[in-house]
């Protein structure tokens, strides 16, 4: 498929995919996106970029990407005042109106491999189209750890033209020449020591011509970037006065929570709402799409009529029962089903005749269940709708709403809120749609819709279930042959459905974090099939690459194994890419690697995957105690290109770690009836303080491309905890999660 | 019915077996204390009842009456940190911040009773505490630091 042929039929935008026409020429591509700061500007003030706000009160950064607890806000605010010179202490961070101007172009860089697996100019070109294609269709979506990758230039020269924006105005009104003057700390110096405060240049620059093109500082220069930083919002969230979604609090606002069919999606048949209605501060109840929206002026109280509620519902339109499902995933081992093939290396047939190793792995859907419960407030006026909510997808929101609503868009204003948590929960978008909906039957008042728990967890979106075959051969101590098939629904159909969003193509996440590793074994087959549409699913922290790391570390230990090879031996002999190379080095000599069983009863287990660009390689130290299995040490190596934020990375990577260890020992979303279960953190806990591992981070930045790290530490590490099981106890696990099989203490 | 939050009475009118923390946050506009899952499984909602940490979603407001109920804005504030607080910030712990005041609630009362409390006491204590983001580990710095900037005073 050559570039153009792409931008004509379809892009596949990593995480996300989208599909669009060639309804763009050249014009649209270079034209820059209209500043959307410019319409609610006041007297007196100024946008310098779509980045960067001030009027006479202070400085104010704009950071589009959504922040649910990855340091978004802050890493984004500190590209800015790397070049701007401002003291981040002294700013004002905005998460900004939805607009297209927010387009994230680093969706692009993973999508463009897919489609062309081979570097070079025809993927470089590939890449620069679909772009093109994401800035014209203005895609401001936060994901696929893109973030820093997206704004790592761009945020750094929106600061350096605003600087020298205020260096011209500042020069004009002195009457000197610009290149006499500097910047430090929110002011513009002169050479007779006279401080012009930004927020007094600000009525200046409303004639001023944006500079552009202004050549970024070295990062020798850097006063930010690299170095420990304290995060804006720590000291709000050390001390409860950060507000999330949850928190907000409008004038005349009333609180509600919905009952919806527990089998996700199915219709509301019938319902008596005369018993909930008796309850005190119950104020109405409404029929919305799928389930009954519930009004009173407490949330308790609302929570309470949910539960006095009857009602019958439809049937879901996917299988009822967990074997079902299962069961749709085995029948998609088929010629008909497959959805890619992109490594095909050697003769895979030919070197498997002589007779395969073989197994089959599972991984289980997963709820993402952020602590912070989904939530929106909406209010809906005859002209207008104003929502409050915290979310990653604010175009699709602003969308949805004028669909509801009639209104157009441009009436309905966003306000992306403070987020208890994400992990790609709030890449939908129901919650905003139900508050709207009983919006709608309270014109003018603000409803605040809150879910309980048990009404999120079972209407989470989950992460896809999903099932591979490994067949594999070795001989002379080596590993041959690896034919890999892995068999799951596709997350985007089902997610971008919802957006009315059509996905033709393959869908990268079936094999994503399998078919693109840096391992030259031989004979390498990669083998995407895509299974019926099952439950609704969604995005879930790494996406595809969270089952598909799993299956594609834990085929390769069982090769190794039956090969009689080191587990960090064999991949240091097989692995291609030197990045890889000195991830697996590095994790090695952080842990001092001297095989999988350092003590008697003690277990090391190593895994490294590619994901988001980003080779992340961890080793998980288990010991046998009385209690079960207890995970004592992990130890993980990641080349990032360049470590924007140490704090921010050793506490992603670190969380990244937990969140996988946790999911892999002991959550599963489970289907009876149709219904999901568990509804609470009874199970699917995760981790818990007595269980957390001591972990050792190192960022390495040899390569070239800045790359995110809030996805990747995810998918190594339910392999390497399953190796290092099998190095302690002998027992091979190929099913998630873990707790099935083995005791944890 | 009559509570003190933070050390000021407040008058409020609702059922005697309301949670405290939907009193909290919906009737007296305190949102520190955080609802996560209603159940007493997370953590998120812990406040101090006379200085013991307790689960405010499984509390009746009517069990409360009578007792000093503290929430994270009584512990200390931006401006007069509590040593938790102030060692919370010095390792960086929140990510979404969601759980923290659950924690440092949680941590407090732990120090109240354990002033140096070894690994084991903080795992014990603070087990019932989930963070989902997974701070964990700087959950146990910043309860060690703050052990220690306790006993410096
Ligand atoms: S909200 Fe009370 S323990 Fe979770
Ligand atoms: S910091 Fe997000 S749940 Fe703990």
């Amino acid at each position: 498929m050559s570039a153009r042929d792409i931008t004509r039929r379809v892009f596949l935008v990593g995480s996300v995919a989208v599909a669009g026409g060639a309804a763009f020429g050249i014009h649209a591509a270079l034209r820059p996106h209209d500043n959307p700061l410019v319409a609610g500007l006041g007297p007196d003030a100024a946008a310098l970029t779509p980045y960067v706000k001030i009027d006479g009160s202070g400085v104010t950064l704009i950071t589009p990407r959504a922040d649910s607890g990855q340091g978004a806000y802050h890493v984004q605010a500190a590209l800015i005042a790397e070049e701007l010179d401002v003291d981040l202490a002294d700013i004002a961070v905005d998460p900004g109106p939805p607009d297209a101007a927010y387009w994230n172009g680093a969706l692009a860089a993973e999508a463009a491999e897919f489609v062309v697996p081979a570097a070079g100019m025809v993927r470089n070109a590939t890449e620069a189209t679909v772009a093109t294609a994401l800035k014209v269709m203005g895609l401001q979506i936060t994901g696929g750890s893109t973030t820093v990758p997206d704004a790592f230039d761009k945020l750094r020269a929106a600061g350096a033209s605003a600087r020298e924006t205020l260096k011209a105005a500042a020069a004009a009104r002195l009457g000197v020449d610009t290149e006499t003057l500097t910047t430090e700390a929110g002011h513009v110096i002169a050479p007779d020591g006279t401080r012009l405060a930004y927020t007094d240049l600000a009525a200046d620059l409303a004639d001023m011509p944006v500079v552009q093109n202004v050549p970024l500082r070295a990062p020798e220069t850097w006063r930010y970037i690299g170095k420990d930083m304290q995060r804006l919002d720590i000291v709000a969230k050390s001390t409860g006065t950060q507000s999330y979604g949850i928190d907000a609090i409008m004038p005349g606002m009333v609180h509600a929570t919905v009952l919806m069919n527990p089998a996700q999606g199915g219709a509301l048949e019938a319902f008596d709402t005369a018993e909930a209605m008796k309850l005190r501060g119950v104020q109405i109840i409404v029929p919305i799409t799928g389930g009954l929206g519930i009004v009173a002026d407490n949330t308790w109280r609302a929570f309470r009529a949910r539960d006095a509620l009857v009602a019958s519902w439809g049937a879901p339109d996917f299988p009822q029962d967990m074997a079902d499902h299962w069961a749709a995933l085995d029948a998609a081992f088929t010629e008909d089903a497959i959805d890619s093939r992109k490594r095909d290396d050697g003769d895979v047939e030919a070197s498997l005749d002589a007779g395969a190793i073989t197994a089959e792995y599972r991984a289980p859907y997963l709820a993402h269940a952020p602590l912070e419960p989904v939530n929106a407030i909406v209010r809906v006026d005859a002209d207008a709708a104003e929502v409050w909510t915290g979310t990653q997808i604010p175009r699709f929101i602003q969308r949805n709403v004028a669909r509801i609503t009639g209104l157009s868009p441009d009436a309905v204003t966003v306000h992306v809120l403070a987020m208890g948590g994400s992990f790609g929960h709030r890449l939908e978008d129901e919650v905003v749609k139900q508050a709207t909906e009983i919006a709608m039957q309270m014109r003018g008042t603000p409803v605040k819709l809150t879910y309980s728990r048990e009404e999120d967890m079972i209407h989470d979106y989950p992460r896809q279930i999903a099932m591979a075959r490994m067949r594999g051969s070795v001989g002379d101590g080596r590993v041959e042959a690896l034919d890999l098939g892995i068999a799951m629904p596709s997350v985007m159909a089902s997610q971008m459905a919802r957006q009315n969003q059509p996905v033709p193509g393959p869908d990268s996440q079936i094999v994503a974090g399998a078919w693109e590793q840096p391992f030259a074994i031989p004979h390498q087959r990669v083998t995407g099939y895509r299974a019926r549409p099952l439950a609704p699913i969604s995005s879930w922290r790494s996406v595809g690459a969270s089952s598909n790391g799993f299956f594609y570390n834990a085929a390769l230990d069982e090769l190794i194994h039956a090969a009689g090879a080191d587990p960090l031996e064999e991949r240091l002999r097989l692995v291609s890419d030197p990045l890889a190379r000195a991830v697996l080095e590095t994790v090695g000599d952080m842990a001092g690697w001297d095989g999988p069983n350092p003590a008697p009863g003690r277990g090391r287990g190593i895994a490294l995957t590619r994901s988001f660009g980003v080779h992340c390689a961890e080793i998980v130290e288990v010991s046998g105690t009385e209690a079960g299995i207890r995970i004592d040490n992990v130890w993980v190596a990641a080349e990032v290109g360049r470590v924007v934020d140490p704090v921010n990375l050793e506490n992603q990577v670190q969380g990244g770690v937990i969140w996988a260890l946790g999911h892999a020992m002991n959550c599963e979303i489970t289907y009876a009836g149709g219904i999901a279960r568990p509804d609470n953190y009874y199970a699917h806990e995760g981790l818990r303080m007595r269980q957390a591992p001591k972990i050792a981070v190192r960022g390495l930045e040899n390569g070239t491309r800045v790359t995110g790290i809030g996805e990747p530490p995810v998918p190594p590490a339910a392999p390497a905890l399953a190796g290092a099981i099998f190095a302690a106890t002998g027992t091979r696990l190929r099913e998630m999660p873990f707790n099935k099989f083995v005791t944890f203490a | 019915m009559r509570l003190n939050v933070n050390g000021t009475p407040r008058e409020i009118d609702v059922e005697e077996d309301m949670p405290l923390l939907w009193v909290l946050r919906d009737e007296l506009g305190i949102t520190g204390v955080k609802y996560g899952c209603g159940a007493g499984l997370c953590g998120a909602c812990t406040v101090h009842l006379d200085g013991v940490a307790v689960r405010s979603c499984q509390t009746f407001a009517a069990d409360a009456e009578g007792t000093e109920i503290t929430t994270i804005e009584g512990l200390g504030t931006p401006e007069a940190l509590h040593a938790l607080q102030a060692a919370w910030i010095a390792h960086q712990v929140a990510q979404c911040g969601y759980c923290q005041s659950g924690q440092i609630m949680q941590a407090a009362d732990l120090l109240s009773t354990t002033p140096a409390p070894t690994d084991a006491d903080i795992d014990a204590a603070m087990s019932g505490n989930l963070c989902r983001c997974g701070t964990y580990p700087r959950i146990r710095a910043a309860i060690h630091d703050a052990a220690r900037r306790l006993q410096e005073v």
